[in-house]
C-alpha cells in the first residue's frame, strides 16, 4: 500500500470462463440470461420504476404521446411528490397535478400523497418498496441509493421511465465494476458521508463513469444500512451507474418487517472480474468537505480554514435519515446556531419525523433555533424551503455543490456530514466536533 | 446527417444544473427552458445563439441530475448538436432517448476556438473546420443500437415500432 492507504489494481483482461459481480447477476436475472459481459446491450425486466413531481410529468406526457393507456404493473410504479413540495408555486402545483392524476388514473399503489410522502430515496427503503436483488429505474439520478440494499438501481431520464411505464423493461449496458475495499475502523465524527466524499476526491466527478461500484471489505461489512445508503446514494457524484453492498445481516435485518414480497440476496463469485480494485484504508480518513463547485473538490475538515456561514441544511436523500439526525441533535443539545446562521433541519420521511418527534430530537432542534421542514427535496436542489441569495455561504449533508445548485448563481455550497454540518451551525464556520467547548457530546 | 453550426465553447464537468438550473424546473415547457440554458454557465446564452448553433465542451458533459429537462433545453434554444469529449451516463441516454444529437470527440476542443464554424458529417464520422486546410476530426463511432435509436426518432419510437 502506499502511503496514503491506497492501492490500485489494474486487471486489464479476464477469461470468459470467469465468475460474476453482483451487478452482472443481477442484470442476466432480468435480462433472462445466463450470463451477461460488460459492454452487452440486454433488455432487462424492471421490479420498480421510479418518478417525481419534477420527472414524472414528461414521462406522462411520453408514455400518453406513444398511445399508452396502461402501466404495465400498477404496483411496480413509484410515483412520489418530493422535489418542489408541499407546492411552491403555481407551475410545480400544475406538475404534481399531473403526477397526482395520473397515479389515480392507473390506481398506482405507491402514490404517497404530501403528509405520507417523504424524500423518494429515503421512502422506499423504508417502506420495503425497493428490496435486495431487484432491478430499480428511477427518473432521478440518486436512485442509485438502493444500491445499498444489493439491488441494482440506477437513474434515468423521462423517456426511459416512460418506457419501463409501458413496457415493463428497458435496455441497459452491462458495466464494468469497479470494486473499492474498505478496511480498518472509521475514526469518530466519520460517517459513510465521509467515506464517499473522501472516495469522490480521490477519482473524480467521472472516475467510475459508466461503471458499477461495489463496496466490500470487513469495513464495509460493519457499516449500518445508513451509511450505506448514504454512500450508495453519492456515487453519481463521481459518475457511477449504480453502487451495490454485498447483502449480509445488517442488511436482511433492515428488511425483515418491511418488505412485503420475495426478496433475494445476490454476491459476486470470487473469480468475477472487475476493471479495477480500490483498496482504501478508512481509518486514516478524517470528516470531509467538499468545497465549491464540485463534489470532488474535498478536503479533511484540519484543511478547511476559516469559512463563514449563512445557513446550514440538515436533511436530503443523502443524510436525512434518524441516524443522522440523532448525531446532529447529539451535537445541539445544549447548544444554539451561531447568531446570523439558518439551521434548517429536514427529516426525509413523516416516519423519520415521527421518530424525532417521540425521541425529543425535535425539542433539541427547536431549542438550537432550527426551522424544521416538511420532508421535501426543496432545499438541497435550489427551489424552496432555503435557497441562497448572492454571496451566501452554506454547509449542507446534501450531495451536490455545483454553481447554483442551492440559489443564486453567486451563492457557495460546502458539503459534509451531519456532525460537521451541526458543529458549523453552532460556531458559524465550517468546523468539526472537536472545535465545541466540551467537544461533540455523542 | 450533417450539422453546421457557430461553435460555443465550454470546459469540463458542466453539469446540469449549468445547463438548466433547478430553480427552473418548476415546468417542462422547451420554450421557457430554452430561455434559461446554460445560463449559469453563461449568462445570457440563450439569446446570443442562433439556430444550428454547435456545443463544444471536455469531458463529462452533463454530469449530476437526470433531468431530461438539459437535453431539452438545449435542443430547444436551437442547438444543433453537442460535441463533447465525453458524456455522463444519464445525459447520454437521455440525449438519445429525445433525440438531441450528441458526438464524443476528444480531438476537436484543443483545435477550435468561440466563434469558428464546423461542419459535422455523422455518416462520415468526421468534424470539419469550416475555411480551414486541417483534417477533419474523427467522431467516436456510435454503437449500432443508439443509431437505431436515432433512425426511429427516439426511445418511444422506437419501442413502438418494435411492436408492430
Amino acid at each position: 500500500m502506499s502511503d496514503n492507504g491506497i492501492e490500485e489494481h489494474n486487471l486489464e483482461h479476464w477469461r470468459n470462463d470467469m465468475g460474476m459481480t453482483i451487478t452482472e447477476k443481477i442484470l442476466s436475472r432480468h435480462a433472462g440470461l445466463e450470463e451477461v459481459r460488460p459492454g452487452m446491450l440486454i433488455n432487462a425486466r424492471v421490479d420498480i420504476a421510479l418518478g417525481n413531481d419534477i420527472t414524472a410529468p414528461i414521462a406522462i406526457a411520453e408514455f400518453r404521446k406513444a398511445g399508452g393507456t396502461a402501466v404495465f404493473d400498477r404496483d411496480k410504479v413509484a410515483l412520489i411528490p418530493d422535489h418542489f413540495t408541499p407546492n411552491k408555486d403555481i407551475h410545480s402545483a400544475g406538475q404534481c397535478k399531473v403526477m397526482r392524476e395520473f397515479a389515480r388514473e392507473q390506481r398506482i399503489t405507491h402514490y404517497y400523497e404530501v403528509g405520507e410522502a417523504g424524500i423518494e430515496h429515503a421512502l422506499l427503503p423504508e417502506q420495503g418498496i425497493v428490496l435486495p436483488g431487484d432491478l430499480v429505474i428511477g427518473a432521478d439520478s440518486h436512485t442509485c441509493t438502493y444500491g445499498a440494499l444489493g439491488a441494482f438501481a440506477t437513474g434515468v431520464g423521462s423517456t426511459d421511465l416512460a418506457a419501463a411505464m409501458l413496457k415493463g423493461e428497458l435496455w441497459f449496458r452491462v458495466p464494468e465494476t469497479l470494486k473499492i475495499v474498505f478496511h480498518g475502523r472509521m475514526r469518530k465524527w466519520v460517517s459513510g458521508k465521509d467515506l464517499i466524499l473522501f472516495l469522490i476526491g480521490l477519482i473524480g466527478v467521472d472516475g467510475a463513469r459508466y461503471k458499477a461500484m461495489e463496496f466490500a471489505g470487513e469495513a464495509a461489512g460493519r457499516l449500518g444500512m445508513a451509511d450505506r445508503f448514504t454512500i450508495a446514494n453519492m456515487v453519481i457524484e463521481a459518475g457511477a451507474k449504480n453502487g451495490i453492498f454485498i447483502p449480509d445481516d445488517v442488511t436482511r435485518a433492515y428488511v425483515q418487517g418491511r418488505a412485503k414480497r420475495a426478496f433475494s440476496f445476490y454476491d459476486s463469485d470470487p473469480d468475477a472480474r472487475y476493471a479495477d480494485v480500490i483498496e482504501i484504508d478508512i481509518s486514516g480518513i478524517e470528516p470531509q468537505v467538499a468545497f465549491p463547485h464540485i463534489p470532488s473538490n474535498v478536503r479533511g475538515i484540519s484543511q478547511a480554514g476559516d469559512v463563514r456561514i449563512d445557513q446550514v441544511l440538515i436533511g436530503s436523500c443523502t443524510n436525512g435519515r434518524i441516524e443522522d439526525l440523532r448525531i446532529a441533535a447529539g451535537i445541539l443539545k445544549g447548544r444554539r446556531a451561531a447568531p446570523g446562521v439558518r439551521l434548517i433541519v429536514v427529516p426525509a420521511t413523516p416516519e423519520i419525523y415521527r421518530m424525532a418527534m417521540k425521541e425529543g430530537l425535535m425539542e433539541i432542534f427547536m431549542d438550537a433555533k432550527a426551522a424544521i421542514s416538511p420532508p421535501s427535496c426543496g432545499a438541497c436542489l435550489g427551489g424552496h424551503m432555503g435557497v441562497l441569495a448572492e454571496g451566501e455561504r452554506a454547509v449542507a449533508t446534501t450531495n451536490r455543490n455545483f454553481v447554483g445548485r442551492m440559489g443564486h448563481p453567486g451563492s457557495e455550497v460546502y458539503l459534509a456530514n451531519p456532525a460537521v454540518a451541526a458543529s458549523s451551525a453552532v460556531l458559524g464556520r465550517i468546523a468539526g466536533p472537536d472545535e465545541l467547548e466540551g467537544g461533540g457530546k455523542s | 446527417m450533417k450539422y453546421k453550426g457557430r461553435i460555443w465553447k465550454f470546459g469540463d464537468n458542466i453539469d446540469t444544473d449549468a445547463i438548466i438550473p433547478a430553480r427552473y424546473l418548476s415546468t417542462s415547457d422547451p420554450e421557457i427552458l430554452a430561455a434559461h440554458c446554460m445560463e449559469d454557465a453563461d449568462p445570457g446564452f440563450a439569446k446570443k445563439i442562433r439556430k444550428g448553433d454547435i456545443i463544444v465542451a471536455g469531458e463529462n458533459f452533463g454530469c449530476g441530475s437526470s433531468r431530461e429537462h438539459a437535453p431539452i433545453a438545449i435542443k430547444a434554444a436551437g442547438i444543433s448538436c453537442v460535441i463533447a469529449g465525453s458524456f455522463a451516463r444519464i445525459f447520454y441516454r437521455n440525449a438519445f432517448n429525445m433525440g438531441l444529437p450528441i458526438f464524443e470527440s476528444g480531438d476537436l476542443q484543443a483545435l477550435v476556438s468561440d466563434g469558428q464554424r464546423v461542419e459535422v458529417d455523422s455518416d462520415e464520422g468526421t468534424i470539419r473546420v469550416v475555411n480551414s486546410t486541417a483534417d477533419p476530426v474523427r467522431i467516436q463511432p456510435v454503437p449500432p443500437f443508439m443509431q437505431e435509436l436515432i433512425r426511429a426518432g427516439g426511445l418511444m419510437k422506437y419501442i413502438s415500432k418494435k411492436e408492430t
